[in-house]
């Protein structure tokens, strides 16, 4: 298998996977967010999996939630309660949304594993207190990992794992940008591309990425001929939204999501204190709904981005029940509408709406603009 | 469902008091810009006490979210947010207010313009987006109290970090006053906030009264001041007299439900555009709900305050409050709950406007019955959105709750 192949694998199949990682030895770490700390993990010498959720067959998640919960978390608990998630040493929680919140206590008090964490991580992003906050959260975890593994982590640890994901994410950018200018790889191949890297061990990840940007740099591609969009909202694991959206006669250019520009953007000092550089990437990223930075800098970032690539609309991808990307959604659409880029919400369940009926939503957008 | 005339509770003295001050309260409020005061909004579990020593009026979209529930205002006033974009699955007052700010409705002709905005993430994070929301658009200063969720603990460095945020809080107080912090008169406020706490404490507790003399839903209505006006000699002074109320009505047997036979426990905001139905429908079986877990939230953490150093301890107050902890804490807060006020079943509000408040409540229900052997049932609504709710489903699922209890109980 090639490198799109082997990335394109793992994203489809996480849980085969991870089972293999495991009988391998690896002792795996589930997590749910962009704002966890994986590199700590990493740099343990364990293996962080980032957790989606099961999409059907959550039955089991019942008799702990209710119906009016993100498919995202409900899918977690039913993956973990029904035993698919068996092969997991243990799972960390930080801090995001009041849903994830409760699925922590959940987790924890009806799961065995032998770690366990939440990260509690400031909610605001704006202080000096907050910062020194992030730092001595990032400490608590690494002394957590320690603890829970009978393990040290050293500052080089820290180190070279924080040189894997820098290789990552500058990776999936430099990706990102190909594919903004050169069509190359496919919209749906990055998506895949992203969520491969939160599941492949990471050194691999690093490797098989440069790969893939040293092969596709030197390709010839030609910009897709669709209109240029911009997916912005929680996570997306739908690789047919991105053939749907083709299809339709636009193009995916760039996003502000979980599941892309929100993982990977923001490189971390190399130099000095490890600890002290993580968090400042934590606390400079931008950010997602569930955190504060100015009032106005999710709506700015948008129009920046928009801007920056060309993009003539914006399509918002939102999981139901959703509290912070809902309550976003006016305020975003209103400085959209202001900057006069046209833009569409799709509000999804773990199933999509019928293929048919999403084509002609993504037409009707597309031809406005 | 109506109660024979000489059945009905006699009203409380207080609560005409009670109408007085929330008007003389709001009349301040209103008239602020003209008496040149400052007005905050802050959110219901916020440090209001520090406000007081500003003198600034604190004002409470929650409570304000509140009235428009009980005057039937919610379901129209959030359809009018849902036309502006907001999801119907977001949390009633949050929406019912944002629409009020937006469009200029409302009950008492909307709230007072902010100056500042002070929101305190202890309850939901709801409450920083729906703040957010005003800084847009009164475009005025907004500080957030961050607190760190207690799943488990309370380490040192979210102490440190909350502690840092209230000098940070005091110098964002300064600079929007144009006036120095009064250290002397912050000790008072403490006092009296505590003071304030301990007699609301106080009156709940009357309930643990067999037969009580009060319902979770005069609590509910009696709330309002404890979330307003902490800190003030107001609030102690109607609290005293409050309690006097119940500790008359105590000695003369008047008992909220007359026939009591049955004592429950409310968990979750109440259903405030079906108050008198609930309220009613419960009496019909001759069951008092004589305690709820929101209320009681207001004094929930007077553990944490330090007497002699009020200031410096509203860090660990104001973060280890109910909402901000984990199920199974909030679970031992109900059996200590159910034991003080002797209770023979749960009646849990699933809301679909409050995510903190409602996802775990199956794990709490499952832990309750084995622990303590109760029933539990589960009343599903929007708070604040009387379009959600299905009174026929309600008053069904009553019944056989009230049918289990009684042969539970004989
Ligand atoms: S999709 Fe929204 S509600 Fe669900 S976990 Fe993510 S932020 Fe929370
Ligand atoms: S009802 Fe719940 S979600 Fe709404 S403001 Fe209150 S605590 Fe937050």
């Amino acid at each position: 298998m090639n490198s799109a192949d082997i990335l394109r694998n793992v994203a489809d199949n996480p849980h085969d996977y991870a089972r293999s990682l495991k009988d391998h030895g690896k002792s795996i770490i589930g997590y749910f967010c962009s704002y966890t700390p994986e590199e700590i993990i990493l740099a343990a010498g364990l293996h962080p999996l980032r957790l989606f959720g099961a999409k059907d067959d959550t039955g089991t998640a019942d008799a702990h939630l209710q119906a009016y919960c993100c498919s995202l978390v409900r899918g977690a608990l039913s993956d973990v309660l029904s035993g698919r998630l068996s092969y997991l040493a243990g799972a960390v929680f930080p801090h995001t949304c009041d849903s994830i919140q409760r699925l922590s206590d959940i987790w924890r008090l009806n799961t065995t594993f032998r770690f366990f964490a939440d990260v509690v991580l400031p909610v605001k992003l704006t202080t000096e207190s907050s910062r020194l906050y992030l730092e001595d959260v990032l400490r608590k975890f690494r002394g957590d990992l320690e603890e829970g593994f009978s393990i040290t982590i050293t500052d080089d640890d820290l180190r070279s794992s924080i040189r894997t994901y820098n290789s990552i994410r500058s990776s999936l950018k430099t990706l990102y940008s190909l594919h903004s200018r050169r069509g190359l790889p496919g919209a749906g191949d990055l998506n895949a591309f992203v969520r491969g890297s939160m599941v492949l061990d990471r050194v691999e990840a690093a490797n098989r990425l440069s790969d893939l940007v040293e092969t596709l740099t030197g390709s010839t591609g030609s910009p897709s001929s669709g209109k240029k969009v911009i997916l912005a909202g929680s996570v997306c694991e739908h690789p047919d939204i991105y053939r749907l959206i083709e299809r339709a006669g636009a193009d995916v250019v760039w996003d502000d999501m979980c599941t892309g520009s929100r993982y990977f953007e923001g490189l971390i000092d190399e130099h000095g204190d490890p600890l002290v550089a993580l968090a400042q990437r934590y606390h400079d990223r931008v950010i997602c709904p569930a955190k504060h930075s100015s009032v106005r800098s999710r709506g700015d970032n948008l129009v920046n981005l928009a801007r920056e690539h060309g993009a003539r609309g914006v399509i918002f991808l939102q999981l139901k029940f959703c509290d912070p990307h809902s309550f976003d959604y006016p305020y975003l659409k209103e400085t959209l509408d202001k900057a006069g880029i046209p833009s569409m919400l799709l509000e999804i369940e773990a199933q999509l709406p019928p293929e048919g009926q999403l084509l002609t939503r993504f037409e009707t957008f597309t031809h406005m603009l | 469902m109506s109660t024979p005339e000489k059945d009905k509770p006699k009203k409380f003295r207080a609560a005409k008091r009670m109408r007085e001050i929330m008007t003389e309260y709001y009349i301040d409020a209103k008239t602020a810009s003209q008496t040149g005061k400052k007005v905050a909004w802050i959110t219901s579990g916020g440090p209001v006490e520090p406000l007081i020593v500003m003198d600034v009026i604190p004002v409470y979209p929650e409570n304000y979210g509140a009235m428009i529930g009980a005057s039937h205002m919610g379901g129209d006033l959030c359809a009018k947010a849902e036309a502006l974009g907001y999801s119907t699955d977001l949390c009633s007052y949050a929406r019912a207010d944002i629409a009020c700010s937006l469009e200029n409705g409302g009950p008492i002709g909307g709230l007072p313009r902010p100056d500042m905005l002070i929101c305190c993430n202890n309850i939901c994070g709801t409450v920083l987006k729906w703040y957010e929301v005003h800084a847009r658009y009164f475009n005025v200063p907004l500080f957030i109290f961050d607190t760190p969720f207690c799943h488990t603990e309370f380490p040192d460095i979210a102490r440190r970090y909350v502690r840092r945020q209230l000098d940070e809080y005091v110098a964002f107080l300064e600079k929007a006053c144009g006036k120095p912090f009064d250290q002397a008169r912050s000790m008072e406020v403490g006092r009296l906030s505590l003071e304030g706490q301990r007699l609301w404490q106080a009156v709940l507790d009357s309930a643990a009264h067999k037969p009580a003399p009060m319902t979770a839903f005069d609590a509910f209505f009696f709330l309002a001041l404890i979330v307003t006006l902490r800190g003030t000699k107001t609030v102690v002074d109607f609290y005293q007299e409050l309690l006097t109320e119940m500790n008359e009505r105590i000695e003369q047997k008047i008992w909220a439900i007359p026939n009591e036979r049955y004592r429950l426990l409310w968990d979750n905001l109440p259903v405030w555009y079906r108050l008198k139905w609930l309220s009613d429908t419960f009496a019909a079986h001759d069951a008092c709900l004589v305690a709820d877990t929101y209320t009681t939230a207001w004094c929930g953490s007077m553990k944490y305050i330090d007497e002699n150093n009020f200031f410096d301890s509203m860090a660990e107050a104001y973060t280890r409050i109910y909402l901000n902890i984990g199920i199974d804490e909030m679970a031992e807060t109900i059996f200590a709950m159910i034991d003080k006020y002797q209770v023979d079943g749960m009646v849990m509000h699933s809301n679909r406007s409050c995510k903190p408040y409602s996802f775990g409540q199956y794990d709490i229900r499952k832990m309750i019955q084995d622990r303590k052997g109760i029933p539990c049932m589960l009343i599903e609504s929007h708070m604040n959105d009387e379009r959600s709710f299905s009174e026929s489903q309600t008053a069904t699922r009553i019944d056989a709750f009230m049918e289990m209890i009684k042969q539970k109980k004989g």
